[in-house]
């Protein structure tokens, strides 16, 4: 949809890292992490389990200090914006936790309805029919009232996406939006994620390590390397997966570390 | 004809309905947005397309619309509802595919017929008949942990419960030198209210000296073991339950059951001991702490010695009261065990369950604890002793 962030300049790239720096206090997890990502694409953060992935994305969408580097939203600097430009530019983000992140006394309506009483001044009845929407969007239409302990794990996901599409998002965030799903559910989340992309028009960043998702649904990659701390590979996954295009390590993630096994074998 | 325009120049969002030969177009215009600050009268449109519906298809004009969200979406879909209801042919095809794409989405998996929204009338003897069945399955359930607790003991004598010591011992520590403070804090205070109550009324027969007496039998018989076991409730019941209902919502008792691992075993009897040991030796040390309390004022109020006091207490208090008050701490040490592991073990599997399972714990101890007390009490009465 046309919100009024992330769409309004389409040659300024929809998020753009520079230099940025990733730790836990003195511990540098990843550093020199520099990438954009276009109004529109899906991009995905690869890499091996402890890499740094959700840590990542918890800088993108502020619940991390940055402390070197630096974070744009469509041209403009969120790392370094003032406490209420960052409110604003995070009003324009849907977070898809890896559970859910439902809140568990509200129903799927109320969880929607939250973001919606916060920062519109619809009615409660506009609000009710919008989370509707919401909810019919993601196949749930007809369990409003229901608590996210009455739900399957694979319907929490796809509330929990409702509700970051609550405030009709510029980017959505997806953290292993894949896990824990079954093969059938796991492809189903990913075409509706790629259909929302269409038909919202947003950016959407996706941490995940499920291979038959990164070649569904990414136009675009990083990987993250957990030995050298650096992000070793930027493009389309097809593209990286071949000979010459990346490190190895890439290409042995990609290919699920079928080259390495055959070469030790031959 | 234009959007109207409002204070910060955005065009507010307006439909019109006009007709083109046999259909009627709905021209849209403006910015739709969730966030502006007029809503479209819909009632209006409505009743205009009621008015022209002698057609067979609407089409949608999107010439003079702007800026869209949800808004618009939901309007759609209101319109798209009208349409089939009057069975009239809803034109999408001059709608963008971001549009066209989200109604066909929303519309792909029909609404699931739950009934959940349906609010249904109900009658004050449903509600009681509710209450008293949640009641009886309360009962239920407590009568049936408290056998398992008991088979539990039972194994545990013949040496074939699987009992975690660590975790004993563990409790054991968190139920005694480290509740000191608290306990000690809430006895010395309630000695010297006790005292300040006595001081007042026996002052004026001249008989301020048995405020050692009120102050030691109360503590001993009843105040010692009721505080130490509301403090233990509150701090040690309300644990176990949230302890037992984290393991339970990240499936550790499933793992447990799963070994064939009794979860009563394993989690709760060594919890039950623990208080069952404790809480004795805690209730002693809320007495004494008490009395001292009670000197407190015995000495700076009724200006008594210090000697004159101890000794009026060592008269008034004998070995059966402070007994009395030993006996009860150790039941109480066990309902506040049952009350917190059966909470824990019975909690739901979300974050709002555990912490609903610790008040419950707290509430249900207290009101045991306090029921029978109580029960002992006259039970002594009728026995004579």
């Amino acid at each position: 949809m046309m919100p009024e962030t992330g769409r309004e300049n389409a040659t300024v790239p929809a998020i753009e890292v520079r230099h940025l720096e990733m730790g836990y206090g003195s511990f540098i997890l990843m550093q020199d992490i520099s990438f954009t990502v276009e109004a529109g694409q899906v991009m995905v953060i690869m890499g091996g389990s402890g890499c740094g992935k959700s840590t990542l994305l918890k800088y993108l969408i502020g619940l991390k200090e940055v402390e070197k580097g630096e974070i744009c939203y469509q041209g403009r600097s969120f790392s370094l914006a003032s406490e209420e430009e960052r409110e604003r530019i995070q009003r324009s983000f849907g977070v898809l936790y890896q559970a859910g992140a439902l809140w568990s006394t509200r129903t799927l309506a109320e969880n929607i309805a939250l973001p919606l009483e916060q920062y519109t001044d619809l009615s409660a009845k506009q609000i009710r029919e919008i989370a509707s929407l919401k909810l019919s969007l993601v196949g749930l239409k007809g369990f409003e009232d229901f608590y996210p302990s009455e739900i399957s794990g694979g319907m929490r996901k796809r509330a929990g996406l409702a509700r970051a599409m609550a405030l009709d998002p510029a980017i959505l965030f997806f953290d292993e939006p894949s896990a824990g799903l079954d093969p059938i559910s796991s492809r189903r989340l990913d075409d509706l994620i790629l259909r929302l992309r269409d038909s919202l028009g947003a950016t959407v960043v996706v941490v995940t390590h499920e291979l038959p998702s990164i070649f569904t649904i990414a136009d675009t990659s990083i990987f993250l390397d957990a030995e050298t701390r650096k992000m070793i590979a930027h493009g389309d996954p097809r593209e990286l997966v071949k000979e010459g295009k990346s490190d190895k390590k890439v290409r042995d993630f990609l290919t699920r570390g079928e080259a390495e096994y055959s070469s030790r074998t031959s | 004809m234009n959007a109207a325009v409002n204070s910060n120049g955005r065009s507010l969002p307006d439909a019109e309905v006009r007709r083109e030969g046999e259909e009627l177009v709905l021209a849209l215009k403006g910015e739709w947005s969730l966030k502006t600050e007029r809503e479209i009268n819909q009632s209006r449109i409505f009743g205009t397309l009621e008015k022209e519906q002698a057609t067979h298809a609407v089409r949608v004009d999107i010439s003079g619309l702007k800026t869209w969200d949800t808004s618009l979406l939901i309007f759609l879909l209101k319109v798209e509802d009208w349409c089939r209801s009057h069975n009239i042919d809803f034109r999408q095809d001059s709608l963008p595919r971001a549009i066209s794409g989200l109604i066909a989405l929303s519309q792909a998996v029909p609404e699931k017929q739950t009934g959940r929204s349906e609010k249904k009338r109900r009658f004050f003897f449903y509600w009681l008949g509710a209450a008293i069945l949640a009641a009886l399955d309360g009962i239920q359930v407590t009568l049936d942990f408290t056998g398992q607790c008991t088979q539990s003991m039972a194994r545990l004598l013949r040496g074939k419960a699987a009992f975690d010591w660590r975790l004993f011992w563990l409790t054991m520590q968190e139920c005694s030198a480290q509740a000191l403070p608290i306990v000690g804090l809430i006895s010395g205070l309630t000695g010297l209210i006790l005292a300040f109550v006595g001081a007042i009324q026996l002052r004026q027969f001249g008989a301020g000296i048995y405020v050692a007496n009120l102050v030691a039998v109360a503590m001993a018989r009843e105040m010692g073991a009721i505080m130490t076991g509301v403090i233990m409730a509150g701090r040690t019941g309300a644990a176990f339950a949230a302890q037992i209902g984290s393991m339970k919502v990240s499936e550790e008792i499933d793992a447990l059951k799963t070994l064939a691992i009794s979860p009563v075993d394993f989690l709760v009897t060594p919890r039950m001991l623990a208080l069952f040991f404790m809480m004795p030796l805690l209730t002693l040390y809320s007495v004494l702490i008490g009395i001292a309390g009670g000197a407190v004022v015995g000495v700076t109020v009724l200006s008594l010695s210090l000697t004159q006091y101890w000794n009026q207490t060592l008269l008034s208090m004998g070995l059966p009261d402070i007994a009395t008050g030993v006996a009860k701490s150790a039941v109480f040490g066990v309902i506040i065990a049952l009350t917190g592991c059966q909470r824990g073990i019975g909690c739901g599997n979300d974050a709002a369950a555990v912490g609903n399972a610790a008040t419950s714990a707290v509430v249900l101890a207290i009101t045991w604890i306090v029921a029978s007390d109580a029960i002992i009490d006259v039970i002594q009465q009728l026995g004579n002793f």
